[in-house]
């Protein structure tokens, strides 16, 4: 079934940045426990405007400008959700999530197992990735492996405002670390957004388009340069299925198994480096499941080049999939196989 | 502050916290020593009286971090002793079921969020808890225990910055122990007294011996009433000395047999004791049946402990995630 806002239900169009302001605002209102911290999300709105000017509406305690200090807050996080509250912590690009990683790893993924399930860490980190804006090396990473990596973590990669909204709300309800990929390049886009409390469930696959000759997966920003290729594969005849993910842990595999046998072909789009990169596993999902055997082609990886994330705006646009590398993987799955 | 060894009751209580991480750790020690326990294992002999002092300022709800050298503090906190061999001897009724071991050891009936494998692991999580409970509106304090080499990692630094920023109601206690591993801490801080730091970050800081029950106690009641008044966090340094080996694999390099018959002659129970006896507080035949009693109560605790079944297998996949 198509993912689409369900008709009847109530919705504004709103930046993606607005759909996560909405998604704070509805949480801090509905829940004495949640409030947000981070560098600049007070009066300056946050880095990329996500705050914006929710500072006057929720206050300074619910809302806290924080010191440069990535470790300690995510630390703070962790303590703050061990013991009654629902914290949200802003890292203002995932690329610093390096500096926080032991809290992230050893703390927070850890502490409930560790502890033998006496300790729950209902605790939100919310980091912008991504390439694009020509922050270079240190500011567009896309390290969503890392977390998909340590057991404990769960994480999303929300791809449209309504989902940004909407997973939000549903990592807010969850009792463990939940790790919110947003994208740089995705801020300013615009969609239909829910209004009000509306969830978008952990775990579950949104299927953008529904073709029969080839399945593509793609995650964050990938997701709506997949959707501009299948148009342009279309009016070449080439009917593509787009599934995005959300959340890559847990994640939703039996959709993604579905439709490739159903279509027979799989073409895996991700942002990130290549190697190891979240689509290896999923291409390894595919090769030990049933699906393999109605496969028609090899399972076949789009991913970013294994290299830093270059400056100059050329270099750049080379270092990770493009709307056209997209098509061209594609047209080349369904007529060389 | 009232002087803990002229009222029988604290002194009694003193004592036998003090008695029970000893013995306990001295369990620890021999059951390793005889392969019947795994892993590794980090004791604190010689440093009880900080754990002891400390806890005795903090009311049951308030909050404790804890370190990889934990045993005390968890002790001193309120946590069953057999629950805790337990968990060291992998068995199911263990704290963590077998899942985290003597590392790992929290108890949050208690207040007690955790040992920590990370040595400054505790210090932003401590603040974090600070900041609950001054957000909740609660008044509880968080202590967080952590040692001199926690105090070269960044975590550290970040904590405190973020806790004095916000003036949060958490105790940051370290205990100097002199060595983080094998690194002397008057070679890797370039400082008098690690409490010089505090000024640093704009909170009060002291040095106390850590060895001295009521030094500790009223350096950490003085700080608590600070926290919970309102005043934010306090850094105190308590001066002490780890007898055994950091972990299994020491073997005292750094350090001279001397040095640590020095410190022996230091040690804060027989000090206590004393001091008891010479306040008439308490007969020596009242400190004997302290010791027997701590003696008794450790003994069934490992032998229960030990009877129970191991830690299972079973649901270890599902017990990654809290549902």
């Amino acid at each position: 079934m198509v993912d689409e806002v369900v008709e009847g239900t109530e919705t504004k169009v709103m930046t993606y940045a607005e759909a996560i302001r909405d998604a704070l605002r509805v949480a801090i209102a509905e829940d004495d426990r949640v409030f947000m911290m981070g560098e600049d999300v007070g009066i300056y709105g946050g880095a990329f405007g996500v705050t914006g000017e929710l500072i006057n509406e929720v206050g300074t305690e619910r809302l806290r400008d924080t010191t440069i200090s990535e470790l300690g807050i995510v630390g703070a996080g962790v303590g703050a959700a061990i013991t009654g509250m629902r914290p949200i912590v802003e890292l203002q690009f995932s690329d610093f999530s390096a500096q926080a990683m032991d809290q992230i790893a050893n703390q927070a993924a850890k502490i409930h197992f560790m502890l033998g399930g006496a300790v729950n860490v209902p605790l939100v980190i919310r980091a912008p990735g991504g390439s694009g804006t020509g922050a270079a090396a240190q500011h567009s990473q896309s390290l969503e492996t890392w977390f998909v990596h340590i057991p404990g973590l769960k994480v999303v990669m929300p791809a449209t405002p309504d989902d940004a909204k909407g997973l939000l709300l549903a990592a807010l309800d969850d009792p463990n670390p939940v790790v919110v990929l947003e994208h740089k390049l995705l801020y300013k886009t615009s969609g239909d957004v829910r209004v009000g409390d509306a969830r978008t469930p952990l775990g579950v696959a949104a299927i953008r388009r529904e073709g029969k000759d080839l399945t593509i997966v793609a995650t964050g920003v990938m997701v709506s340069r997949a959707m501009e290729a299948a148009e342009q594969l279309a009016a070449a005849g080439v009917d593509a299925t787009v599934i995005d993910p959300r959340t890559l842990k847990p994640l939703d595999s039996k959709t993604i198994l579905a439709s490739v046998t159903a279509t027979g072909r799989v073409l895996l789009v991700q942002e990130a480096a290549g190697t190891l990169g979240f689509m290896s596993e999923v291409a390894a999902i595919i090769a030990e499941s049933e699906t393999f055997a109605h496969l028609r082609a090899p399972v076949r990886r789009l991913s970013g080049l294994d290299i830093p994330i270059p400056y100059a705006p050329k270099l750049e646009r080379a270092a990770v999939p493009q709307v056209e590398d997209i098509v061209a993987a594609a047209t080349a799955l369904v007529t060389e196989w | 502050m009232n002087p803990l060894a002229q009222d029988a009751e604290a002194a009694k209580s003193v004592l036998k916290t003090m008695w029970m991480i000893r013995r306990f750790e001295e369990a620890v020690e021999d059951l390793y020593g005889r392969g019947m326990m795994h892993g590794t294992m980090h004791l604190s002999i010689g440093q009880e009286a900080v754990p002891t002092g400390a806890c005795l300022a903090l009311n049951k709800d308030d909050y404790i971090t804890s370190t990889h050298r934990g045993h005390g503090h968890c002790i001193a906190k309120g946590a069953d002793i057999e629950r805790m061999m337990a968990e060291l001897l992998a068995k199911e009724s263990g704290y963590c079921r077998g899942r985290g071991g003597s590392m790992h050891i929290a108890d949050t009936t208690t207040g007690n969020l955790g040992a920590n494998g990370i040595v400054a692991g505790g210090v932003p999580i401590a603040t974090g808890a600070a900041l609950s409970a001054h957000m909740r509106g609660t008044k509880q304090v968080a202590v967080c225990f952590h040692g001199d080499g926690a105090m070269g990692e960044g975590a550290w630094h970040e904590g405190v910055v973020l806790a004095a920023m916000w003036q949060l109601p958490v105790v940051f206690l370290c205990e100097n122990n002199h060595y983080g591993m094998s690194m002397a801490s008057e070679k890797a801080f370039n400082l008098e007294k690690l409490s010089d730091r505090a000024k640093g970050y704009g909170i009060p800081g002291v040095t106390v011996d850590g060895n001295d029950v009521q030094a500790v106690r009223d350096a950490v009641q003085e700080a608590v009433d600070r926290a919970r008044s309102g005043g934010g966090p306090t850094f105190i340094e308590a001066l002490t000395y780890r007898w055994r080996g950091h972990s299994k694999s020491d073997k005292n390099l750094y350090r001279t047999r001397e040095e640590i018959e020095e410190w022996r002659t230091h040690d804060p129970i027989p000090a206590f004791e004393a001091r008891v006896l010479q306040a008439g507080t308490l007969t020596e035949t009242d400190l004997e049946e302290i010791r027997n009693q701590v003696r008794d109560e450790l003994r069934s605790a490992v032998q229960r402990a030990n009877a129970a079944p191991d830690a299972t297998a079973d649901g270890l996949l599902e017990a990654v995630y809290a549902s």
